[in-house]
């Protein structure tokens, strides 16, 4: 039988998808009734604090726990020797794909020299927190401090010091991609802009901090592990190898999980350190990272800098695209993931709405005696979008063309398509003419244009910005992590059987967060088989229950797993018709699903019901022909086969006011238009730009890790290091073309970064386009009221 | 360190409890580990982030300010205190439905917040819904959302 001969199920009447549909956990979450890895507790648990480095480079000479492990209350005590030795073996973050990429071996707790402040070093297990952190404060450590490696501009410098010297430099990584004939085109351009831009360190402040409860049963030799992450499969393969453990032993659960944006898809030394405490003693222990330990042990993001430059024709039309990229990682590439990815991205999506040809782009990326970074929310895209669309604002000003025009005139047409870009990468099913066309009509471009003139008459300075984006999203297994070397997996899963009720139950590798992964992967499987919503049940989350896949990370979790779970709902479809066939003797193809029966296909005449066919298909099964054997289940797995990302792409413009006396900006407010392909569940798809959008106005705004010279975070507490409060945001319009992805049979492309990657490009050009009667501009992110009174010439 | 106890006797959502604990514990480490009161979340213990969120005799408090000690004799009444007495049923059912909350994680501490915007409800704009909340951080909906949800509730509940 062919099904994709039926009627597509996305196009009928109250099809679940395209349509919003509250989600199970929002109930549970209002009432109090979340569960979250600190909300459970287990018998005989005991809880895990760390002593960890106040330098940010130094060796450990003495360790002495003795006053520590005397402490009432105090069970265990470990050294980071002591760790080492219960570990197969230390880290190297590098992945094969990253030709001559380097890291140092690294060990979950530092061992006898730690690289950065906050490095985990001692390990207190106290039968209270409390008390955990009572035996830490009295274990007495001697340390030699050494030189600090902490500014990325000299850390190539022969007389910067070498954090390792085994690795000969400081330099992790470096890559360049050149299209051809870049240097030719600068010559002969008839303008060309150039800027340094800088962008700070941001973290993800998750609001709960990361969190993990193992507990290890010497009698089964099975691990189990509570942990707030996005990635329990990786987490599994990570643990086991690391602990000396049988994968198949290993028990990954993650609970609710408040908040992640990346972060909860590493792995981090105190949560190893913490699930071997509960090994050596055989009992839960648990470990909630507080906000300080947060601050200084989360993976950070986003310090770089980059040189760039544009040629540009006095008509408007981008010549080439020439940039420079300085990233300054941590004291290691973190495991597995590594820390290069953000300064490839950059490379990868510079000026990639547009149409030009030339482009060359180089990335250094060097090692710094601070927290180790890597994988955040939008990945490097903030950056190459601020790039590139600030050039394209000076390249509008320099030609006297209007920042929407100039991008009307250079985006990839929406007729262009399969396409590579200048980077070269293949783009394909995109909407940038569409989406721009989209924006200027919802902003009411022209009126507000008008509306920003009148207001500088009145002394007012008000900006008005633009950023075109693309996006990366759900890699593919070509180039990265499973191609690397990682035990990651780019491909994902669903396993969907029919209970003799009728009921359907959809286990999922995908994961949810919040961003109702669970309820758009129901919605798929309900408008896939035709049956009522309330009939069925996502499971996700549990490595014990779930069938094996990536997790959420990259904006894959609806564009891949969102894909398995619809092959594997047509295939029980298909299935299901086929028993049905059989006791109504009728053809398959004849038969049709429709809220929860078995209908004649067209006319939809009710035949026979799930309940029965479960009921059937699981008790009585002498009913059917002996050659019939039922399984009512079915799993499909999904993969990109030749794409590296589904890209997506998009538009957002914003509205600011710039206080010329004080600095200080306000947004007014904000719009997106993106391209998601198929659109699911609206509100939720609106929500994550949302959220997505007001994280990367954070990061232009507010968001920088501060160290000093002696490499000490200065603002480690939310009090110092500010994220995005409800009176400082706008509200966010929000809108989307959809042009499915030709990967897939559902088309959807990852929605839930796209926000975050161009925020802080059309807040800058905001700002810069307040700021430009006065011949000023800002190019550093955060923009503070400072950085804006410094370009003002006022201070 | 031994650790000094003293016993107090407290109501929590409407139940007299009398317990003894340790002076340094926290009010909201005290409802979450000694009563089980797990819909207050800890997100700063700083009193910045406003996820620990209770009411303490009618106001709404920074839970992680607050020693357990220092609650002898209050009333204390938690997110799942106010759902049971259903005070903001309305608020927590346009939360759903809106979508006004992601991971969850700020929302009990938010709702305690806008249950004290509703109490006595008057028109606030969304400006001022703003500035109400800017004490609860929400990492995840940008805000839009949260603010929609209070102005519904805020209209219907003027409307009678």
């Amino acid at each position: 039988m062919n099904t994709k001969a039926q009627p597509n199920p996305f196009d009928r009447p109250n099809s679940y998808v395209g349509r919003t549909l509250s989600r199970a956990g929002a109930k549970r979450a209002v009432a109090g009734r979340g569960r979250y890895t600190d909300d459970i507790t287990s018998p005989r648990m005991v809880h895990a604090a760390f002593v960890r480095s106040p330098y940010a480079h130094a060796n450990i000479i003495d360790i002495d726990v003795s006053k520590a492990a005397s402490q009432p209350g105090v069970v265990m005590t470990m050294t980071g020797a002591e760790l080492a030795k219960r570990c197969t073996g230390p880290w190297v973050g590098v992945l094969s794909c990253f030709e001559g990429m380097k890291s140092a071996p690294q060990y979950p707790m530092a061992v006898d020299r730690a690289c950065w402040q906050g490095e985990p070093v001692v390990m207190v297990v106290g039968h209270t927190r409390a008390q955990a952190e009572d035996g830490a404060e009295l274990v007495t450590i001697e340390w030699r401090e050494l030189p600090v490696t902490i500014e990325k501009e000299t850390a190539l410098d022969p007389a910067t010091p070498v954090i390792h010297p085994d690795l000969g430099d400081n330099l992790a990584f470096e890559k360049s991609i050149d299209s051809g004939n870049v240097d030719a085109a600068f010559d002969a351009a008839d303008i060309i802009v150039e800027d340094i831009f800088e962008f700070g360190r941001h973290t993800a402040v998750s609001l709960e901090p990361r969190a993990v409860l193992a507990d290890y049963d010497p009698g089964t030799e099975r691990l189990t592990v509570h942990t707030s992450s996005q990635v329990p499969h990786m987490i599994q393969v990570l643990y086991a190898r690391t602990l000396g453990i049988a994968e198949h032993n290993v028990r990954i659960v993650a609970p609710d999980v408040g908040g992640s944006f990346g972060l909860k898809i590493h792995s981090f030394g105190d949560e190893i350190a913490a699930t071997a405490a509960s090994m050596a003693l055989g009992r839960p222990v648990k470990f909630i990272a507080d906000r300080l330990e947060s601050f200084v042990t989360d993976i950070h993001a986003r310090e770089n800098r980059v040189k760039a430059r544009m040629a540009v024709s006095r008509d408007g039309q981008i010549q080439a695209l020439d940039i420079d990229i300085l990233a300054g990682v941590g004291a290691y590439s973190q495991y597995p993931r590594t820390s290069v990815f953000e300064a490839n991205q950059i490379l990868n999506i510079t000026g990639g709405p547009y149409a030009h040809q030339h482009y060359r782009a180089r990335a250094k990326v060097v090692y710094l005696n601070k927290v180790p970074t890597s994988q955040y929310r939008a990945v490097g895209h903030p950056i190459g979008n601020t790039v590139g669309e600030s050039l394209v604002d000076r390249a509008a000003e320099a030609t006297g063309l209007d920042p929407l025009e100039i991008r009307r005139r250079n985006v990839m047409a929406d007729d262009s398509y399969p396409r590579m870009s200048a980077a070269g990468i293949e783009m394909q099913d995109l909407s940038h003419q569409a989406c721009l066309e989209t924006l200027a009509e919802r902003m009411g471009y022209a009126a507000l244009r008008d509306e920003q003139a009148s207001f500088r008459q009145k002394g007012i300075q008000r900006g008005i910005g633009i950023a075109a984006f693309i996006k990366g999203t759900a890699p593919g297994p070509h180039g990265y992590y499973g191609a690397g070397g990682a035990p990651i997996s780019s491909q994902d899963a669903c396993t969907i059987k029919l209970e003799p009720s009728g009921g359907v139950i959809c286990a999922v590798g995908v994961t949810d967060q919040g961003q109702g992964v669970d309820t758009v992967m129901g919605q798929i499987a309900a408008a896939a088989l035709g049956i009522p919503i309330n009939t069925i049940r996502v499971i996700e989350g549990d490595t014990d229950a779930t069938p094996y896949g990536g997790g959420t990370y990259a904006s894959r979790a609806t564009a891949i797993g969102g894909e398995a779970t619809y092959q594997a709902a047509r295939a029980l479809r298909e299935e299901i018709l086929i028993i049905a066939g059989a006791l109504l003797q009728a053809e398959p193809h004849t038969l049709d699903i429709v809220d929860g029966n078995v209908v004649d296909a067209g006319s939809e005449t009710m035949r026979i019901s799930l309940a029965e066919i479960g009921r059937i298909g699981h008790f009585q099964v002498g009913e059917l022909p002996n050659s019939l054997q039922p399984i009512l289940s079915a799993t499909r797995r999904f993969r990109l086969t030749d794409a590296l990302y589904i890209f997506t792409n998009g538009i957002q413009g914003t509205y600011v006011e710039v206080d010329t006396d004080t600095g200080f900006i306000k947004l007014l407010r904000h719009w997106v238009v993106e391209d998601c392909g198929r659109v699911i569940n609206p509100q939720l798809a609106d929500e994550q730009v949302r959220g997505g959008a007001v994280q990367g106005i954070g990061g232009a705004l507010f968001e920088h890790c501060v160290y000093d010279e002696a490499g000490q975070l200065q603002n480690g507490t939310m009090a110092d290091y500010l994220t995005p409060m409800a009176g400082e945001m706008p509200d966010i319009d929000v809108a989307h073309i959809q042009t499915p992805t030709s990967v897939s049979e559902l088309g959807a492309k990852g929605v839930g970064e796209s926000g975050t990657g161009a925020a802080p490009a059309v807040v800058m050009n905001a700002v810069n386009d307040a700021l430009r009667p006065f011949g000023a501009r800002v190019t550093a992110q955060p923009m503070t009221p400072e950085s804006i009174l410094m370009a003002l010439g006022k201070i | 360190m031994s650790e000094e106890t003293l016993a107090i006797t407290l109501n929590i959502n409407g139940e007299d409890v009398t317990r003894t604990v340790a002076v340094r514990q926290h009010l909201v480490d005290f409802l979450r580990i000694e009563m089980g009161l797990t819909g207050s979340h800890l997100g700063c213990e700083h009193g910045i982030c406003g996820a620990c969120s209770v009411r303490v005799d009618g106001q709404v408090v920074r839970g992680c300010l607050m020693l357990a000690v220092q609650a002898d004799g209050a009333e204390v009444v938690t997110i799942e205190g106010l759902t049971e007495t259903g005070e903001i049923a309305d608020l927590q059912e346009i939360f759903v439905t809106r979508n006004a909350l992601q991971c969850g994680y700020c929302t009990p501490g938010m709702l305690m917040t806008i249950a004290e915007l509703l109490r006595d409800p008057e028109p606030v704009s969304r400006d001022g819904i703003r500035a109400y909340l800017s004490g609860n951080y929400c990492r995840c909906t940008g805000y839009h959302a949260i603010v929609d949800a209070v102005e519904t509730t805020l209209k219907n509940r003027l409307r009678g």
